[in-house]
């Protein structure tokens, strides 16, 4: 009787830990074949820009590999970095994206901390409220937007068209939604007894928000931070649709607009200009991401 | 320092009444538990004082001033939380002095006062550490070096070792006593944990369903409990309640618990009990150190029965006995030389003399 049982557990166990690291091994097969599809997927566009913004427009033109360069050049990258044009792009996009993040923050953190602490009537409603707006897309919002701008400039005469710093107005209604969000659930997941020492402390709401909150939920700032950063630096249909002078342009629809000009494409010139665009975003993200990633995780995990 | 006194506190949320209109007066320099159940509502006086909840009806008085709408900056008490609540990007030092930079005291001064407080409470080596690199029993430190560096007219402290373990629980009890013997400041505590409201009061308030059921020194909560909640809420293991009736044998009045069963009260609790109704529904409270071994010695008060006992737990220095009475579950305390065990007999002696006597219905003890 004890030996059958004996015998019974002995193959079953060893089947029990070979099942596990089988599965284990599988399990590590797959992550690692869609990691390196997806990493291909996202990679080959930005090395395909690279090796087209270092060849002339010959060479783009002639019938070669297209992924080799043959005659290495940097002549696209030193005509748009001395051409006025493109780094007026440049400037306005800057400008209009450092802008739009310090009126995002401004706006979004303190509201973020009333409906996250401060409960007043209707703040949950609120807080639901303020996520909804950020649903609904900007391809349908930019019509009645234009309307109302030209409506404002009939009424009181003020040109907010065609000029760059519409964007100041306009970036804020996509950015401030998404941030409070974040930032709400981010406040939110700071334990309620912190604000209460800081009250019993003889911190009054703004002191609890700039000494304690907002030290506190750093990482999360940074996540909204880059967010609004991203999202005004990368936004194409308002700009488009907004500002048509070559000098009110930001860079998005500057590269697409001057560079392409009727049916000849500037390859060269447009692949530099677009590797020149990403790489502000880029480096602001290669320094920020543990902030970012522990930014938009935290909340979930600390409850 | 100074008084705190409650009148008629009332706290509604909707229309739950969580706290029922209470009365309490705090001495100056007193150390007063609230203890009770989760849900009595000792949490929500505790954060009424503080100025954290609002009150609904009453006053609250901190050194004779009413301050029910005085924000809590403006009461001049500090608070420690169960959760400790330490700001997690401060050093020790800056969590403790915040309050006091806030108020934009002198440089010279915080020192000072951050190092006296440093070292009664012995994190002087921590002090410029961040909380995440302390433990929990130093986290609660600093928690109290913050709330004793403010110099405040009074300490509340909400469950503050509700989250240590066991043995730093008792490390850390002996801290506050000393801590409150040094500065002397009112102190108002919340636990739900009787021994630390027995171990640390001058006087325990205890709470139950909103209301106070009774205010006293430890020993009179022990010895002279008000109500059977007192009575089972306060002592480990619990009083024994056991159904029982009042009778006249032979012109002495006996408490009857079965029909086999029935002792002779002592003679003072026969004065104090001579009104009570023969067909009054009963409880008669019991201690577990009152029911103890028989040692063959007669003594007034004491009588003696034969149990068979259920389980038996050795404890080191006594042994607890569970055994079946009148219907119920009795535990009793005996000595570990009584060769007490699991399904054997013994013969015990119940202490009548510090007997209760509950009126079963109103719970109210005679």
């Amino acid at each position: 009787m004890s030996t059958l049982a004996i015998d019974k557990a002995g193959p079953s166990r060893k089947v029990k830990y070979g099942s596990m690291s089988r599965d284990r091994a599988w399990a590590l097969r797959w992550s690692y074949f869609f990691l390196i599809l997806f990493a291909v997927f996202s990679l080959t566009p930005p090395i395909y820009m690279l090796i087209t913004s270092l060849k002339s427009s010959a060479e783009i033109g002639a019938a070669t590999n297209p992924w080799w360069v043959f005659h290495p050049t940097l002549s696209n990258y030193v005509e748009l970095l001395t051409s006025n044009q493109f780094l007026r792009f440049f400037f306005n996009s800057s400008i209009v994206s450092i802008v739009v993040v310090i009126v995002t923050m401004l706006i979004s953190v303190p509201a973020a901390f009333a409906l996250a602490r401060m409960k007043f009537w209707g703040s949950a409603t609120l807080a639901t409220g303020v996520f909804l707006t950020y649903l609904i897309p900007d391809s349908l919002l930019f019509i009645p937007l234009f309307k109302m701008l030209a409506v404002f400039q009939d009424l009181t005469g003020v040109t907010l068209l065609n000029r760059w710093y519409v964007l100041l107005f306009i970036y804020p209604t996509l950015t401030v939604p998404f941030c409070t969000w974040i930032m709400i659930g981010y406040f939110a997941s700071i334990p309620k007894e912190l604000d209460e020492a800081a009250i019993i402390d003889g911190a009054s709401w703004l002191q609890t928000l700039t000494r304690i909150f907002i030290p506190v939920a750093l990482p999360g700032l940074i996540a909204a931070t880059i967010f609004a950063f991203t999202v005004s630096w990368a936004q194409f249909l308002y700009p488009l649709v907004l500002t048509t002078s070559v000098d009110q342009l930001v860079l998005p629809v500057g590269i697409t607009t001057t560079l392409i000009k009727g049916d000849v494409f500037n390859w060269g010139q447009i692949m530099t200009g677009a590797l020149l665009g990403a790489a502000p975003p880029l480096i602001i993200y290669a320094f920020l991401m543990d902030y970012y990633i522990a930014g938009l995780t935290a909340g979930a995990t600390k409850g | 320092m100074a008084e705190v006194n409650l009148r008629r506190v009332v706290k509604r949320y909707d229309d739950v009444e969580a706290v029922r209109g209470i009365d309490l007066d705090i001495a100056d320099h007193e150390f007063v538990v609230l203890v009770g159940p989760s849900g009595c509502g000792k949490s929500t006086t505790l954060r009424m004082i503080a100025g954290l909840e609002d009150i609904s009806d009453g006053d609250i008085m901190i050194g004779g001033d009413v301050v029910n709408d005085v924000p809590p900056k403006d009461r001049d008490i500090a608070m420690v939380f169960q959760n400790y609540a330490l700001y997690p990007h401060m050093t020790v030092a800056e969590n403790m002095s915040f309050g006091l930079r806030l108020k934009r005291y002198p440089k010279a001064e915080i020192k000072a006062r951050i190092d006296e407080a440093a070292r009664m409470l012995d994190i002087e080596d921590l002090i410029d550490r961040k909380p995440k690199q302390l433990s929990g029993g130093q986290r609660q430190r600093v928690a109290m070096g913050r709330a004793i560096v403010r110099n405040p007219k009074v300490f509340l402290f909400d469950e503050p070792l509700s989250n240590l373990d066991a043995k730093l629980r008792v490390q850390m009890r002996i801290e506050i006593k000393k801590v409150h013997q040094k500065v002397r400041t009112t102190t108002v505590y919340v636990t739900h944990d009787q021994v630390e409201a027995m171990t640390l009061a001058d006087r325990v308030v205890v709470m139950n369903k909103g209301r106070i059921e009774q205010i006293g020194t430890p020993q009179d909560l022990y010895h002279k409990p008000a109500t059977r909640f007192v009575a089972a809420f306060i002592g480990s293991p619990a009083m024994n309640f056991l159904p029982c009736q009042i009778e006249e044998i032979d012109g002495r009045l006996h408490v009857r618990l079965t029909e086999r069963i029935a002792f002779p009260l002592p003679s003072s609790r026969a004065a104090r009990y001579k009104d009570v109704k023969p067909d009054q529904k009963l409880l008669l409270g019991l201690r577990p150190e009152h029911i103890t071994e028989a040692n063959g010695h007669a003594a007034p008060g004491v009588e003696t029965f034969d149990a068979m006992l259920d389980v038996t737990e050795p404890m080191g220095m006594e042994t607890l006995i569970y055994f079946s009475l009148a219907g119920k579950q009795v535990c009793g305390r005996v000595n570990p030389n009584a060769c007490a065990s699991d399904g054997e007999p013994l013969r015990l002696a119940v202490d009548l003399n510090n007997m209760h006597l509950l009126n079963e219905i109103t719970g109210a003890v005679i």
